[in-house]
């Protein structure tokens, strides 16, 4: 079961990050910095530098090649990793949508930054929205611990022979990047135990021929297309088996929805990302203060968890949606618009209201949890739940 | 008579790497130039290519004319992706995780691919020192997409979207020289090359990838359907472009220039532009301007030459 | 051989659409393209081979005699190798063979 001497390091989390990368030993790493994305590929860089990690350090001249650098390499067989942000994620939108098609396991952290413009290095989930039908697995995570013990997770998962897709990390910029918080080291033992070496279904060699990224014409391309949906929704039992095999190795258990004083909730606020540790916070002032309410927070944001997530509100009455990403023109942020589509044609489903809030790390304290749970009260009797809310602006 | 180099069965490769049934147009120079550059290269081959025409006619899903290992993204990584092949075979062998052997990491693409979209990629690449070799396949505009014009296209060409008008009168800036711009960035090997001289284009190619580092070769790939010739005059046109010393065949070793064919006297340009239905419209101004500068930019590169008796 | 690409299933594809028959292009016969072929005279043909390696079809191969002769199957009648060869030992003929 779990190890029991296990070590504990006060350490920045993107640090951890990078180490986890190290302890993957990942043979390619292709990178281009942008805040807050920074500190994992300098210390990625400095540990190949010490000789600490065997790999190809490659300081690209542009995200898109940074992405570019990855489909190559993982079509070579060479296990990959990369780390953008914001605006590295828009100029490389292009290559994360070729990559997920052609079935490369590229793992990728996303340090989530609000997209131009105005210029924001400051969290929001502005950026991986736009990459939201690519056709990756996506994850949010809520802490470091959480950051570390997944990139684990990731590889195990992208590299599967049933999966073969691209892995996309996402940790909140700043908010949860550059915190310093004690994380439980795995030992190497474990790694070994968690993530076998990475053995691709096909490669780029002299010995077997292949071609790859053929084009296709109108007769073939709808298939190429259905075969590439089907692949990522298949995923779903290899991911919930790696997060028991990881519970297995290091104790920790985490599933695709997560749920904190959910089941007896009448009202669940729903959050993705580092919002859910501050929402605990005001759940449990709320409950003191008798209101029945609860957290449901998506750790898997691709492949949806329809079930999972189903049965994690089937006793709720209203659901508070959290968003951290504006969709302009549209009828509300994506979370909550995947979460409607998601129960539209449930016999029984809840009202939900919408908030988006924390965009570029504008503080969200659990008193402003408190304010947007009477808001939402208020707007369900006033009949006006549909409108969506962009939180705490002036004016 | 021709030159005895051509002696083809002695001096290639017989085996093919790039198959019969690829959908070029008849008479596509750029074709020949991908056949060729293949048996240069061998078996042991991985080629990166960018979007264009001949990723186009050599990868219609489900068939493919390659039989060395290849792959396609997008449009203007064609040099980026060649470094992650190159990066992460070279970390898999070192690591022992595959075994040791040479094998050739080639990125490929147009003009478009390489001196527009993909200049950043390429130029990446080349800086950084990968060990792989990068062909550009000129054929003087994006003639995948219906002929439009690219900073490779020259002084005078009409193409689509630089077309011989009333008021204007074709491509109205002068080719962007590659070669010279690889040469800058300080890699040990550029060459420029010719469909029309298959054993030289060989030859080139093969030395190139024999180079440590990153290594560069240019090859003017004529474009009967593009340049509006009969398809049966692809070789002469190309023959044309290096006699008037257009196209001038030269290698950089190391920083050290070498010219591989010095002519007594330059074809002049006039014979190169008759026929060719994208030069039609050229006026006799126009053409002496071009002739002025080709002859100037051609002692330019004589100069420079260390092979060449001054 | 391989299907036409309007008969394949879904579940027919490799993953990631990956081809890993090596050259089946040559499946396709682009013989068809051409309205004239090349004949070679051999009492002029001095075997000099730039016929064969300026053919950019590889429509052009060389017998057990030395002389060359046209695959008819993928020449596409562009005539560069009557063109460029150099006694005018080929000519370019009305029709596919």
């Amino acid at each position: 079961m779990t190890e029991s001497a296990k070590k504990k390091v006060g350490i920045e989390v993107s640090l951890a990050v990078a180490e986890a990368v190290k302890q993957c030993d990942a043979d390619v790493i292709s990178a281009y910095p942008i805040t807050p994305q920074t500190h994992i590929v300098e210390h990625l860089s400095e540990l190949v530098a010490n000789g600490e990690l065997d790999a190809e350090f490659i300081p690209v001249e542009s995200e898109h090649s940074a992405m570019s650098v990855c489909a190559g390499s993982s079509a070579a067989g060479a296990r990959t990793f990369t780390a953008t942000a914001s605006q590295g994620l828009a100029l490389m939108a292009e290559i994360v949508y070729c990559v997920s098609a052609l079935r490369l396991p590229i793992v990728m952290v996303v340090a989530n930054r609000s997209l131009n413009s105005p210029l924001s290095i400051w969290n929001d989930h502005g950026d991986v929205m736009m990459v939201r039908d690519s056709g990756w697995v996506q994850i949010f995570v809520e802490n470091g611990q959480e950051a570390y013990d997944h990139i684990f997770w990731c590889f195990r998962v992208g590299e599967d022979r049933k999966v073969m897709h691209p892995v996309m990390l996402n940790m909140d910029g700043f908010i949860v990047t550059h915190v310093v918080e004690p994380i439980e080291f795995w030992s190497q033992e474990m790694v070994k135990k968690f993530l076998p070496p990475f053995q691709p279904l096909h490669r780029l060699h002299p010995d077997k021929p292949v071609t790859m990224g053929a084009f296709g014409p109108p007769e073939i391309f709808t298939e190429c297309k259905v075969a590439q949906e089907h692949a990522l929704v298949s995923c779903m039992p290899v991911i919930e088996k790696a997060w028991d095999e990881l519970y297995e190795v290091c104790g920790r258990k985490y599933s695709a929805v997560e749920k904190y004083r959910a089941d007896d909730a009448k009202t669940l606020l729903v959050t993705m990302g580092c919002l859910g540790e501050t929402a605990r916070v005001a759940i449990d002032e709320l409950r003191e203060a008798g209101e029945e309410v609860g957290l449901v927070s998506l750790r898997l944001w691709r492949p949806f968890p329809f079930s999972q997530f189903k049965a994690a509100v089937k006793n709720a009455e209203n659901l508070i949606v959290i968003d951290r990403a504006v969709v302009f023109g549209g009828v509300g942020g994506p979370v909550a618009l995947e979460l409607k589509a998601a129960l539209y044609s449930e016999a029984k489903r809840p009202r939900i209201t919408n908030f988006i809030a924390g965009l570029a790390s504008r503080d969200v304290q659990p008193e402003d949890f408190k304010q947007m749970f009477a808001r939402a009260k208020k707007k369900l009797a006033d009949g006006r739940d549909d409108e969506f809310e962009i939180y705490g602006v002036r004016g | 008579m021709r030159r005895i180099e051509h002696y083809a069965p002695l001096l290639f490769d017989k085996e093919e790497y790039f198959t019969q049934g690829h959908r070029a147009c008849q008479g596509c120079a750029e074709a020949l130039a991908v056949r060729l550059s293949a048996k240069a290269l061998g078996r042991n081959t991985i080629v990166a290519m960018a979007t264009g025409c001949m990723e186009i006619v050599s990868s219609p899903l489900p068939t493919t004319a390659w039989k060395v290992p290849w792959i396609h993204v997008a449009f203007e990584n064609a040099a980026a992706v060649a470094s992650g092949v190159e990066s992460g075979l070279k970390a898999l062998m070192r690591k022992g995780k595959l075994p040791q052997k040479k094998i050739n990491v080639v990125g490929c693409a147009g003009d478009g691919g390489t001196a527009d979209i993909g200049l950043q990629a390429l130029s990446g690449a080349m800086e950084r020192g990968h060990n792989m070799v990068y062909i550009c396949y000129d054929n003087e505009a994006y003639m995948n997409t219906g002929i439009q014009r690219s900073s490779s296209t020259p002084f005078g060409a009409s193409t689509t979207t630089s077309p011989a008008g009333k008021v204007r009168l074709g491509q109205e800036t002068w080719k962007k020289n590659m070669p010279e711009i690889i040469a800058a960035h300080g890699v040990p090997y550029v060459a420029t090359a010719c469909s029309s001289y298959t054993v030289d284009l060989v030859e080139k190619v093969k030395r190139a990838a024999a180079t440590k580092g990153p290594a560069y070769v240019h090859i003017l790939s004529v474009c009967p359907t593009g340049w509006r010739i009969p398809p049966n005059l692809a070789i002469k046109y190309g023959r044309l472009a290096v006699e008037s010393g257009i196209f001038p065949l030269y290698e950089v070793k190391n920083g050290k220039y070498f010219l591989t064919f010095d002519f007594q006297e330059l074809v002049p340009v006039k014979n190169y532009f008759k026929g060719q239905g994208r030069f039609r419209h050229l006026t006799e101004e126009a053409v002496a301007r071009i002739q002025k500068k080709v002859s100037e930019d051609y002692e330019k590169l004589k100069a420079k030459c260390v092979n060449i008796k001054k | 051989m391989t299907k036409p690409a309007d008969q394949w299933k879904w579940q027919e594809l490799e993953p990631g659409f990956v081809i890993t028959n090596p050259g089946n292009a040559s499946e396709y016969k682009t013989g068809d393209w051409k309205s004239e072929h090349p004949v070679w005279d051999e009492k002029l043909c001095i075997r000099c081979g730039l016929c064969y390696g300026f053919c950019p079809d590889m429509a052009v191969r060389q017998k057990a005699s030395g002389y060359f002769e046209g695959d008819y199957n993928y020449c596409k009648g562009c005539g560069i190798c009557a063109h460029e060869c150099p006694t005018g030992a080929i000519s370019m003929k009305e029709g596919r063979e």
